[in-house]
């Protein structure tokens, strides 16, 4: 049988880290579908009187209140994310067991924070499902972002679990969960606006 | 005292279970044969679900089998199985037992997903499919039900994506040195493209299936209920969706065709670009948008602006993926020309399919100009029967062509060719005359109650016959496939004298696929090393 030249062995192709980036080009379009779903439906909606803003459209019901300061520190609270997940990278990369523990306890902790805020705003808007075409469809897109938030939530576990149990040399999956996170900040930033702030 | 020894001694650990194994697998090959089995069953509970609604048209005074309450359930189930029950993973599974041998891979990327994926997949069709039987899906009667559609297209389509993560993310990741992304294989290529194509489309609709899920569980306000389910998600069971899931399909026959027309691929560059830009049906699938073309009579230079202005998207989102195809058809019949074909089975099958896939992509075109007058037709049928049906037989001819790699034995080409034949005049049947029925206004979606000019019965009869055939063919490669891979021939390493790196390992290949990774220098590794190698022997 004819060979081939035998190679050397190959270096190490990042697989975590690509798998995460396509796998975060399709969380974008997930996310962007809904968005412009909702944008669709909010751009339809009849035009009403507003006693505060004038003539506005009629999605979304003049008795619901964003609370703001949640919604707000939910922002805030994925931008400190970021820094504790590079910070777990930074850490890793030098082999520094208590610093990267430090930063990974932080990231899940300010990931549980925001889905915390998440379950605060559902609460405090009293929004009821059966309510209307508003109230099924904000279900909905913020379901689906508290669903990514707690699978960034696992990821970090994950990445934490792998690092902490002695896989000091794969630092892959722990960029991987970073890049997870920068994702997240970018998508809630796009959904906190549509949803939260433009209303 | 007594001491037991609680260690089985070397080499006596008892073996899994066979049904353990297949369970939890993450074994590209194994995961690749799954998909591709379920695939085939789900491509016969398809076609029989297909024959059942082209029957009932035949009559338009009333329903024979079925009833008005399942008849669009029956409809919705067929479309349901034959898009993501067969192509998708068909195509696929290929995809996974395959790609990662022509890359010169030890495994696929990320195997855990791509296991993950297909038995997630598996358990959302299930539910999918469960739930129509119980008067689910899309205009079903029973909420729950469609609630349990809803949910099951979900977990359905996640499945799918993870496996397509891990395809796109081993094309990424896991060449042989040496092996740039243009000197992938064609099927290797074709798989990242379409397997990025589907990250893309596939997301918008998993988003549009949890609104639609949502919605109808608690307040049935913003989508129209049962009914608003086909009008939102009933895209990703038409065109331009059906193109993406078929990009892998044409990816096989690039690779098929130059070993059987034993020559090297002609204008292999181009073949790389040709099946990118088909790709660029993505943009019109993501945006949800059929683009069509107002063209008023003579009346084109009465307002040449807007006519331009609507001509520009048209051509982008519908006529550059024709080109793409028709780029694939090229490349095909030059290296066919330029080399000495062998009429085997994987050839017949891959040309047949490629054949009737350039005609789905053609008469979406012409389905998509308002003045054709097809739209709401069932034309639209005609060209999903033609894609589809083009793909299936592609999958056909890449099984026989790749058989040995995934059973170690081949499909006789003798026993195959006839299928190959009857499964063109299968999709003749079953598209043309749907197209036909289609300018004469023959409404897409009804299964009675309709009339419209022209011989109906004659349409819809052949139609009928045309998907029966196709079953049959079906039923007789996959009876033939069972005897050839339990009891055929047993295969060679490279039985067709292939080119790219699958053949360059044992069939089947072992666990870690390849005893040492070579080093690739170009496209086609074995063609150069036997070339060199008879160049030494002259």
């Amino acid at each position: 049988m004819l060979a081939l030249p035998p190679a050397p062995t190959a270096p190490a192709r990042r697989q975590v880290f690509v798998g995460t980036a396509l796998a975060i080009t399709a969380a974008t379009t997930l996310l962007g579908g809904m968005l412009a779903t909702w944008l669709q439906f909010r751009a339809d909606a009849p035009l009403r009187e507003s006693p505060r803003r004038g003539l506005i459209r009629d999605w979304m019901p003049e008795k619901i209140l964003v609370p703001e300061v949640a919604t707000n520190m939910m922002l805030i609270g994925l931008c400190v994310v970021c820094i504790m997940a590079q910070w777990a990278v930074y850490s890793a990369k030098r082999a520094d067991r208590t610093h990267a523990g430090l930063a990974f306890g932080l990231t899940a902790l300010f990931g549980l924070m925001v889905v915390n805020a998440q379950v605060f705003t559902w609460t405090q808007m009293g929004v009821a499902a059966n309510d209307g075409a508003f109230h099924t469809m904000f279900y909905a897109i913020t379901g689906t972002m508290t669903l990514l938030l707690v699978v960034g939530i696992v990821f970090t576990a994950v990445a934490a679990f792998r690092f902490l149990g002695g896989r000091t040399k794969e630092l892959e999956v722990v960029s991987a969960s970073a890049l997870y996170w920068y994702f997240l900040t970018a998508a809630f930033t796009a959904v906190w606006f549509v949803v939260y702030v433009q209303k | 005292m007594t001491s037991i020894d609680t260690h089985h001694a070397a080499g006596t650990a008892a073996a899994p279970p066979a049904v353990a194994v297949w369970i939890t697998s993450a074994d590209h090959k194994q995961v690749g044969r799954l998909y591709a089995g379920t695939g085939l069953v789900g491509l016969l509970a398809g076609l029989v679900l297909a024959v059942l609604v082209a029957f009932e048209r035949i009559d338009a005074e009333g329903y024979q089998l079925l009833d008005t309450d399942s008849a669009t359930q029956v409809l919705a189930a067929a479309r349901l199985l034959l898009t993501f029950g067969a192509v998708a993973p068909l195509l696929l599974g290929l995809a996974v037992a395959i790609v990662p041998l022509q890359l010169g891979a030890r495994s696929l990327a990320l195997p855990r997903l791509a296991a993950g994926g297909f038995w997630m997949w598996l358990t959302g069709l299930g539910l999918a499919v469960a739930s129509i039987i119980a008067n689910g899906g899309p205009g079903g009667g029973s909420s729950e039900m469609v609630d349990l559609y809803l949910l099951g297209t979900i977990v359905m389509s996640s499945g799918l994506l993870m496996t397509a993560t891990s395809v796109a993310t081993s094309v990424l990741t896991t060449r042989a040195p040496g092996m740039g992304l243009l000197r992938a294989p064609l099927f290797a290529w074709s798989a990242l493209v379409g397997s990025v194509t589907m990250l893309l489309a596939l997301p918008v609709f998993v988003g549009t299936s949890i609104y639609l899920w949502v919605d109808h569980k608690y307040a049935r306000a913003a989508f129209g209920g049962n009914v608003g389910v086909s009008d939102w998600a009933g895209w990703a069971l038409s065109q331009p969706f059906t193109y993406l899931l078929a990009i892998p399909a044409l990816g096989m026959v690039l690779d098929i065709v130059p070993v059987m027309g034993r020559t090297s691929l002609a204008q292999r560059t181009g073949a790389y670009v040709a099946l990118g830009i088909v790709s660029i049906a993505t943009l019109a699938t993501v945006t949800q948008t059929m683009v069509t073309l107002p063209w008023d009579g003579d009346s084109f230079f009465d307002n040449a602006g807007d006519k331009i202005a609507d001509l520009l998207p048209w051509g982008l989102l519908t006529v550059i993926p024709l080109l793409g195809v028709l780029g694939v058809l090229g490349t095909s019949a030059l290296t066919l020309k330029n080399g000495k074909p062998r009429v085997a089975a994987p050839l017949v099958f891959a040309m047949h399919g490629l054949l009737t896939i350039v005609l789905g992509v053609a008469a979406h075109i012409l389905g998509s100009i308002d003045d054709a007058g097809v739209r709401g037709s069932i034309f639209e049928a005609g060209t999903y029967v033609a894609i589809t049906f083009g793909s299936v037989t592609v999958a056909f001819g890449a099984l026989c062509y790749w058989g040995p790699k995934l059973w170690g034995r081949r499909i006789s080409d003798k026993a195959a060719l006839p299928l190959a034949l009857l499964a063109l005049l299968a999709t003749a049947l079953g598209s043309i005359p749907y197209m036909i029925a289609g300018f004469a206004d023959q409404p897409a979606g009804a299964l009675d109650g309709f009339a419209y000019d022209g011989p109906q019965e004659l349409w819809n009869t052949l139609t009928t016959a045309g998907f029966a055939l196709m079953l049959l063919t079906s039923l007789g490669f996959i009876a033939l496939a069972a005897k050839s891979f339990t009891s055929g021939e047993a295969a060679g390493d490279d039985p067709w004298d292939g080119q790219t790196l699958e053949w360059a390992t044992s069939s089947p290949p072992p666990a870690d696929n390849f005893s040492d990774l070579a080093v690739v220098g170009s496209a086609t590794p074995l063609l150069d090393l036997k070339s060199a190698s008879n160049g030494k022997d002259a």
